[in-house]
């Protein structure tokens, strides 16, 4: 497995939205390259004809009514909320659209 | 009415004390102000609460002396008070789950667990620290400063869940609540002499538990004795519709295993996977002597093979972080918790990068970086789609075993408490901490830590796993209770007595 | 920004093969939101439809909504899908603040329904299949108003507001395979898919897919490559085009900026762009300088869907008509043309035209209203006939007034003005405006007696014989009345008083 690199972190850092100070970087580009070495491991097992798991339990279609149940009142709902202005969250601008 | 002294009413077990108020001879008023007492007293050199609700368990004692008065049958843990880990939410009261993210929230609801133990009568006391997000084996990782060991404050209490242990370990609460992601309620269990128990995935709600890593998440009970555990498992397991991964079928029978112990004819499985090099001597000689005490007791001890467990950790190490990445990506600034940078200049984009930067602290973010990075694409078959065939091949390996044994048993842990920072800044080598208890996580079974003696070495406390198949929880207890009646009948009293007054 | 010239359609349509991709959201018609009980109820105040999963509070849950579930399969089977046997959820990262938990829940590679087609027959009677690649199940975001801009638009805005009734309702994605083939076509092809489209989901009763409001919203892909070649150009994603006659001229503008940019030499961008109503252009939206990762992995707080066969071909038995063969039924009882019903359907007038003559009307005059003045009108306005502010049973009620003699033609285009500027109901018009027919058998017989007076050459021309010459004064009478004269009885008291057979 390749070693990650500062800039790869630089990447990951900006798809998980935190603002990573430089020494930050560089440390945990270190880390980050020891773990990710540590568990790679878990591609010994990748042409293995294994079905995946990705739930410890068996079930299927559990679903709800389709009946109302009773909502938050708008100050239970912006209660934890950093800014308001007309019983919305107010938030800073917004640069992109999906 | 005997009085009892308050220095004994907090060394009761809740089984004990529930019992003491049913029958009037003692109020939980008087119980609770017990604990608030002994908090107040130790916690500044234990550090187990980040936040004491003085009032809120007071009047919920309150209510059950009422209760009481008016004849009204008092459940088997009304009263009782308990430590509840700081990832439930807990409608009015704060809920920061260890991270400055959520510092000063206050959640407009409260987790199914929450409700169920007010149901119940059982009297909060307060929220315990924890590792951040229960990121962490030894709670140094918790934004709020680290927690000490009751045995010794110098060394760390396990974690996550390490403000949970160490509050039952330093009779601040009779019962706590722990989650278990990885070994997060059983190690702590492990190095504080206290009993934890991860139940079967499912089996308690995790509705308003702050998720971590929710294919493996668990919340569950924890206490001082086998039979507490198995009434605060009782008071918060079982069915809820609000949690699509909740298992809809009875609750084991914990309690009635607690009260029945007995390993005579049992199988027990010794995993060879579980020992060998990073295993500290007085553990491994503590576990051995607990095999050749249930052999002793009537047990047929059969060794087993599983190969794929030391695939677990790399595994668990991929799963977690992914889920963990996605499942925090909601701490954003916008709607609750923490903003920073928001001068009115900068975008809600950078408001948000500048808010995790500031509020998530070193393992978060290591871990959210490791779980973006494993699901990129590009990444994801060889890391997390591998992972998750090790995860098939784990609970092959278990559903192997299970057909030849009862229950598994092995350390918790393979050292005893560490100095706090020894390991603060090496991740693997903490991460080695859950060894034996997250290959439990990864398939979802049940499994329970409690204390087997002291290691030799150093004095203090060495856990015993037990392991039982999905939804046979109650084998965990009725074993459990067996070796633990034993051990105390050798030592002539509880382990947690050997432990100094703080 | 730049100003592209665009080609014409014709040069572009001689070089290029138009390629099409059409993505379609409808949001169901469900009570409760996709994952959790809120109401979807529309123009509540912001903000009082949510709870901690739709808000994305922390340690919140979804549970899956079996009508949204069932809502999907329907669709499914009337798009000619198979119905998948076992499928997931799967979590869309990525950070928008209208997305509360920051990933969205929705299908990945394990869609619901996927492998279908829907005939569309264009306005010549031409049927063409469109190829359905998926239909899958996903969730809304909340809403988001720019504060601060000149424009409320998103740009040079100073801050945003969100309400978060809208996260969280249910939506399916309908995801059209590429549509080749339909060369100048292109653009009515997807207007008639559209269309047909919103036919099926209405006549489902899974919505009542209503464009204007948002409840069906059509992202066209687009590119083009040169005739005779079988390899796709890249394409451009013109986001939320919201009106069939919107999807049309997307289509038509996308073909001849891509033209233009291809044959100037240069390349078109991957990008996604916005559609203009005012001029039916579109300009490029935010160029991201990273590529979209959206670290998709199945959803670990949900299980997975497995609808039973069983289920499944109960509802395929319970599927209503499909609009197609409806339509080619209403076509013989109204005795329309192929040619006309295509026109009907394509100007969104099925069910109009049909709620109407449930309201009392004949179907000849139903049509003929929403087909002439109010297509007319429609059309003049820019917006889809169902969004004009007039009702079915007013239609009916217009052409009931004119077929009791109350209003002629004339008059009832002036009702129908009036509707449509807001005036009330068509009685209300028709009394404000005094519009009735003369009809006073008194008020009649002395405009027509003053007619015969002042045109007394032409009145003995008819007493001669020359019935036809009694136009010009049925003529003099309809003016002295303004026109609130029913002509047809106007002429038969004129020949009545000058004595002549009709
Ligand atoms: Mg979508
Ligand atoms: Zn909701």
């Amino acid at each position: 497995m390749p070693g990650i690199t500062r800039e790869e972190v630089a990447h990951l850092a900006r798809l998980a939205r935190l603002e990573l100070k430089d020494e930050e970087l560089d440390h945990f580009a270190g880390q980050l390259d020891d773990i990710i070495g540590a568990v790679a491991r878990v591609s010994e097992v990748a042409d293995q004809d294994v079905p995946p798991t990705s739930h410890p339990l068996p079930l299927t279609n559990v679903m709800r009514a389709d009946e109302v149940r009773p909502s938050l009142t708008p100050e239970q709902a912006l209660s934890g909320a950093p800014a308001q202005e007309q019983q919305r969250f107010k938030v800073p601008q917004i640069l992109g659209e999906e | 009415m005997a009085q009892t002294a308050a220095h004994e009413l907090i060394k009761l077990t809740a089984a004990e004390t529930a019992a003491k108020i049913a029958a009037g001879e003692v109020t939980a008023v008087q119980v609770t102000e017990a604990h608030l007492a002994r908090i107040e007293a130790v916690d500044e050199k234990v550090h187990a609460f980040l936040h004491v609700d003085r009032e809120g368990a007071l009047a919920q004692a309150r209510a059950v002396d009422a209760k009481r008065e008016r004849g009204e049958k008092l459940g088997p843990l009304a009263g009782v008070p308990l430590a509840l880990k700081d990832i439930f939410t807990t409608e009015g009261v704060p809920t920061t789950v260890g991270s400055k993210i959520l510092e000063g929230w206050l959640p407009p609801y409260d987790a199914t667990v929450t409700q169920r133990l007010k149901a119940a009568d059982v009297v909060i006391l307060g929220k315990t620290n924890m590792d951040e997000f229960a990121m962490g084996s030894s709670t140094e990782n918790s934004a709020y400063g680290p927690t000490g060991n009751p045995w010794d404050l110098t060394r760390i209490p396990g974690g996550s869940g390490g403000g949970s242990s160490a509050a039952l370990a330093s009779y601040e609460a009779p019962l706590a609540i722990g989650t278990d992601t990885g070994g997060s309620i059983r190690q702590p269990a492990a190095v504080t002499g206290t009993v934890g128990v991860k139940p079967t995935y499912g089996g308690v709600s995790r509705y308003g538990m702050v998720a971590f890593s929710s294919s493996l998440d668990q919340g569950g009970p924890c206490a001082r004795t086998v039979l507490d555990a198995a009434l605060l498992h009782e008071a918060i397991a079982g069915h809820d519709p609000l949690d699509s991964t909740s298992i809809d079928a009875p609750v084991p029978a914990v309690v009635e295993a607690a009260r029945n112990g007995s390993v005579q004819g049992m199988r027990v499985g010794v995993v060879k996977q579980f020992r060998g090099e990073g295993y500290q001597d007085g553990v491994i000689q503590r576990f051995d002597e607990s095999v050749a005490l249930m052999k002793e007791l009537g047990a047929e001890i059969v060794e087993l093979d599983c190969p794929s467990f030391d695939l677990a950790l790399a595994a668990y190490y991929l799963i977690a972080p992914s889920e963990c990445s996605s499942n925090l990506a909601r701490f954003d600034a916008m709607r609750y918790g923490l903003r920073v940078g928001d001068d009115g200049t900068k975008s809600a984009e950078d408001v948000t990068a500048l808010t995790r930067e500031a509020g998530f602290g070193p393992e978060v973010k290591r871990r959210i970086m490791l779980g973006t990075y494993a699901l990129s694409s590009g990444y994801y078959d060889a890391y997390y789609g591998s992972a998750q065939k090790v995860r098939t091949l784990i609970t092959r390996e278990f559903e192997a075993a299970f057909e030849q044994v009862d229950v598994i048993v092995s350390p918790t842990t393979p050292t005893t408490a560490f100095p706090i920072g020894e390991r603060a800044d090496d991740p693997m080598a903490m991460y080695l901490a859950d060894v034996c208890t997250l290959p439990v996580n990864l398939a979802g079974n049940a499994a329970m830590s409690l204390p087997c003696g002291l290691a030799p070495e150093d004095g203090l406390p060495v856990g015993l796993q037990i392991i039982a198949p999905t939804m046979k929880d109650d084998r965990l207890y009725k074993v459990g209770a067996a070796v633990e009646a034993a051990f105390v009948e050798k030592w002539g009293h509880p382990l947690l007595e050997e432990a100094p007054s703080l | 920004m730049t100003v592209t010239d665009l080609v014409s359609y014709e040069d572009a349509l001689a070089t290029y093969e138009p390629v099409m991709g059409l993505e379609v959201h409808v949001e169901l018609g469900t009570k409760t939101k996709m994952f959790c009980g809120c109401s979807t109820a529309l123009g509540a105040d912001a903000n009082t439809q949510t709870c901690p999963t739709c808000l994305g509070l922390p340690g919140s849950l979804p549970v899956v909504n079996a009508i949204g579930v069932e809502s999907a399969i329907k669709i499914g089977l009337a798009l000619n899908c198979s119905i998948a046997e076992w499928c997931r959820f799967a979590r869309k990262n990525y950070f928008y603040p209208d997305m509360p938990k920051n990933f969205q829940t929705s299908q990945y590679d394990e869609p619901i329904a996927f492998d279908g087609y829907l005939d569309v027959q264009l306005e010549d009677g031409e049927v063409f299949r469109v190829e359905i690649e998926r239909a899958h199940m996903e969730e809304d975001t909340g809403k988001s108003t720019h504060v601060g801009g000149a424009t409320g638009r998103i740009h040079g805005a100073s801050h945003s507001l969100l309400d978060y009734n809208r996260a969280g309702i249910p939506l399916i994605e309908i995801v059209t395979k590429p549509i080749k083939g339909a060369g100048e076509r292109a653009p009515e092809v997807a207007k008639a898919y559209v269309a047909e489209l919103r036919e099926l989901i209405k006549a489902l009763g899974v919505s009542e897919a209503r464009m204007e409001m948002g409840q069906m919203r059509c992202d066209v892909n687009l590119s083009l490559m040169p005739k005779g070649s079988e390899k796709f150009g890249t394409r451009s994603e013109t986001k939320n085009v919201n009106s069939l006659r919107s999807v049309e001229r997307a289509a038509r503008f996308e073909i001849q900026r891509h033209a233009a940019v291809l044959s100037s030499g240069g390349t078109i961008i991957q990008e996604t762009r916005h559609f203009h109503e005012e001029d039916g252009s579109t300009t490029s939206g935010r160029v991201k300088e990273e590529a979209e990762d959206y670290r998709y992995f199945p959803e670990p707080d949900l299980v997975p869907v497995a609808p039973s066969r069983e289920w499944v071909e109960e509802l395929r038995k319970g599927l209503p008509e499909l609009p197609r063969l409806r339509r080619n039924r209403l076509r013989e009882e109204w005795g329309v043309s192929e040619h006309d019903m295509q026109s009907i359907l394509n100007a969104g007038a099925v069910d109009l035209i049909v709620a109407t003559t449930e309201a009392g009307a004949d179907a000849a005059a139903a049509r003929k209203w929403w087909m002439g003045e109010l297509a007319r009108r429609a059309n003049e306005d820019g917006v889809d006939l169902d969004a004009l502010p007039i009702t079915p049973e007013q239609v009916a009620r217009v052409a009931a007034l004119v077929a009791e003699g109350s209003l002629n033609d004339k008059l009832a285009r002036q009702t129908i003005e009036g509707v449509l500027a807001g005036e009330g109901t068509p009685d209300e018009v028709v009394e404000k405006r005094g519009l009735k027919v003369v009809s006073d058998e008194g008020a009649l017989g002395k405009a027509v007696d003053e007619a015969i007076e002042s045109n007394a050459a032409i009145a003995d021309k008819i007493r001669g014989g020359k019935v036809a010459a009694a136009g010009a004064l049925v003529g003099a009478v309809m003016k002295a009345t303004r026109g609130q004269a029913d002509a047809a009885r106007v002429r038969e008291l004129i020949l009545e008083k000058l004595g002549v057979e009709g």
